[in-house]
């Protein structure tokens, strides 16, 4: 615990500090960040909305990760998922609530869980290395979505990349009490279903005879074999699970705020849920906190282009990358020992 | 005849301009996976070495020199990789993919402070640029690295550091200089990859030149099975489908417009069946990702 926000401190502090060769404070930097993120209600209405995607992409990670799986592939099922829960809406428009975003959010789930299986199915039967196949099938997931957005379903009022807007019925605007506490920002109760998601799945993790077999296998795989569970199911399930966990992000994208696939929606969210389930050590409840501090450094990055003149939003990601880097080398505490002691 | 033999010549030549660039980046990650580390930066040392070499060729109208200082920034960030890696144990995957989020985020902040802008760099006039020789360079090079992978000393170090590093340590051959030199030649590698993307296939740098094709030259080198060889005419192969992807826009297939997105994840495609064992199986070196203490 002390190493990883030792790791996240040493990578915030470092990217700030690169703001020196742009002429700017890190300090200075640092208050817009915070300011931009929690500044006003409206600021934190989009630090929550970012924060929901990344608590469902981190669980998403967190899951396989427990079953000794990575799953890189978490943007490629949540562009799939979405891209379903889409699909209905436009061609269905006439749905009403609360059918509507139920079914709409099964078929995501589904879509996301069947893009997971295919990982899954070829790691338990095939022998092949996940994280090779996800990345594959992440671009495969764009390709079709880009394909099917623009030649199939495509917003034929705008020139934008952007589907057709669902059927009325299936958008949560009118139910959704944090939308109406959050007036003009696209968060929605995502955000409750997204913690409530973290809660269950750390119940499945830790309180089930399930959650133990997944965790056996990830754990020490050859216990598991032992104690007769079956390896090859274990890990099929728990890309499936890890896919249905990104395809909640649809319940956030489409349903809760903008009713349409846009091309580009995703800020990276499958790639960032790594970094949130490494901040939170793969537990469930922690991902809750990373999500959101991940989530307020992307919102907090957003205004850097209108308050300095050398700094980009893009700076987010220098800092994100730079905490992966700070949080994943464990190694760099032990190494700087060594180099004392061989002084 | 001509009418048939043109087309067909010219196909062959924009197929090779297209693999140019992703021979380069697989011919290092071949290294750097032979040698027991998994890269998936090769993304990001391509971006890398796209925007230095544009840089560079701007400022002094020379594009061997923009590949030559791309070589050496593409090392340096192969080395910052292997630093994070092999030194500091971090998981490869994740500091692959930190490496690959930090590059498309500091680009931005280079082209801003250099030029005022946070999209392309200024273009680069045609004299400046360069013809074909890139293609020739990518075929040597995978060549040289065939030649040197299986009849020398060296070579043979780099595939028992990713087969089996306890042999190689008894032999007396420090495993983590090995694998040290291999990320970084990795990096240098990729990066003139990038660098004949910007100097050769187009004009200048543009944010997310690289459109993934790190990623499909890792898809090269695994559909490759990690040899040399077979790894370049993987990337032809998929230079191909880039080639064909231009020429068959709004064509019609018996009433059918091929959607180009189909043709443009055609390599993954291709990728997730060989990495499944449809066609033989691709075993990885034994020892790829893990940490030699």
């Amino acid at each position: 615990m002390k190493k990883t926000l030792a790791g996240f401190f040493l990578g915030l502090i470092f990217a700030l500090s690169l703001t020196l060769f742009a002429g700017e404070n890190p300090l200075y930097i640092a208050s817009i960040l915070f300011k931009s993120a929690f500044g006003s209600r409206y600021d934190l209405g989009l630090t929550l909305f970012y924060t929901t995607p990344l608590v469902f992409c981190g669980l998403s990670v967190a899951v396989a990760f427990h079953a000794g799986l990575f799953n890189i592939g978490a943007e490629g099922q949540l562009t799939m998922a979405t891209l379903a829960a889409t699909a209905l809406g436009v061609a269905l428009p006439s749905l009403s609530f609360p059918f509507a975003p139920l079914l709409a959010l099964m078929v995501a789930l589904l879509v996301g869980a069947l893009w997971g299986f295919i990982a899954g199915w070829l790691k338990a039967v095939r022998g092949s290395h996940e994280v090779v196949v996800t990345i594959m099938l992440n671009f495969i997931a764009a390709g079709i979505a880009s394909w099917f957005v623009l030649h199939v379903m495509p917003n034929p009022n705008s020139q934008n990349p952007e589907s057709a807007l669902v059927g009325s019925g299936y958008m949560l605007k009118d139910y959704d009490p944090i939308a109406r506490f959050f007036p003009d920002t696209p968060v929605s109760m995502a955000l409750i279903v997204a913690i409530m998601t973290a809660i269950g799945v750390w119940v499945l993790l830790w309180k089930t005879t399930f959650g133990f077999e997944l965790r056996t296998v990830g754990y020490n795989p050859d216990a598991a074999n032992r104690a007769g569970i079956s390896e090859k199911n274990i890990k099929i399930i728990a890309l499936c699970l890890a896919g249905a966990l990104a395809g909640f992000v649809s319940l956030s994208e489409v349903m809760g705020s903008s009713g349409q696939f846009k091309i580009g929606f995703s800020a990276d969210y499958g790639f960032v849920g790594i970094a949130v389930a490494l901040l939170a050590r793969n537990h469930p409840i922690g991902v809750i906190f990373a999500a959101f501090l991940m989530g307020a450094l992307h919102k907090g990055a957003s205004d850097l282009d209108l308050e300095t003149t050398t700094i980009t939003r893009d700076f987010s990601k220098i800092i994100q990358s730079l905490i992966i880097l700070g949080v994943t080398s464990h190694g760099l505490w032990s190494w700087s020992n060594r180099r004392r002691k061989d002084k | 005849m001509t009418e048939i033999l043109l087309p067909l010549i010219s196909l062959l030549l924009a197929t090779l301009r297209m693999a140019t660039p992703m021979i380069f980046a697989s011919m290092g990650g071949l290294l750097s996976e032979r040698a027991g580390v998994v890269n998936i930066a090769l993304e990001g040392f391509m971006l890398v070495g796209a925007f230095t070499a544009a840089v560079i060729a701007f400022y002094t109208h020379s594009a061997w020199l923009a590949a030559f200082v791309a070589l050496g920034v593409g090392a340096f960030v192969g080395a910052l990789y292997a630093l994070f890696v092999i030194e500091f144990k971090g998981d490869q995957i994740v500091t692959g993919t930190a490496i690959n989020i930090l590059t498309v985020g500091a680009m931005p902040f280079f082209t801003k402070i250099l030029f005022n802008s946070t999209g392309s760099t200024p273009s680069i006039p045609l004299e400046d640029r360069f013809n074909f020789e890139p293609i020739v360079l990518a075929l040597l090079l995978v060549a040289s690295l065939t030649y040197w992978f299986y009849q020398t000393y060296s070579g043979l170090w780099v595939q028992f550091a990713g087969e089996h590093p306890e042999a190689l340590a008894s032999a007396g051959i420090n495993v983590r200089k090995v694998r040290w030199v291999s990320v970084i030649l990795s990096g240098g590698l990729a990066s003139i990859g990038g660098a004949s993307l910007s100097t050769f296939l187009a004009s200048s740098y543009s944010p997310l030149m690289t459109s993934g094709r790190g990623f499909m030259a890792l898809a090269a080198l695994i559909f490759g099975r990690w040899k040399p060889l077979q790894t370049c005419a993987a990337c032809l192969f998929f230079g191909l489908t880039d080639a064909l992807q231009m020429r068959l826009q709004g064509v019609q297939v018996a009433g059918f417009e091929v959607p180009v997105q189909f043709i443009q994840i055609l390599p993954y495609f291709v990728t997730v069946i060989a990495v499944a064992g449809f066609f033989g199986k691709s075993e990885s070196p034994k020892a790829l990702g893990k940490v030699y203490e």
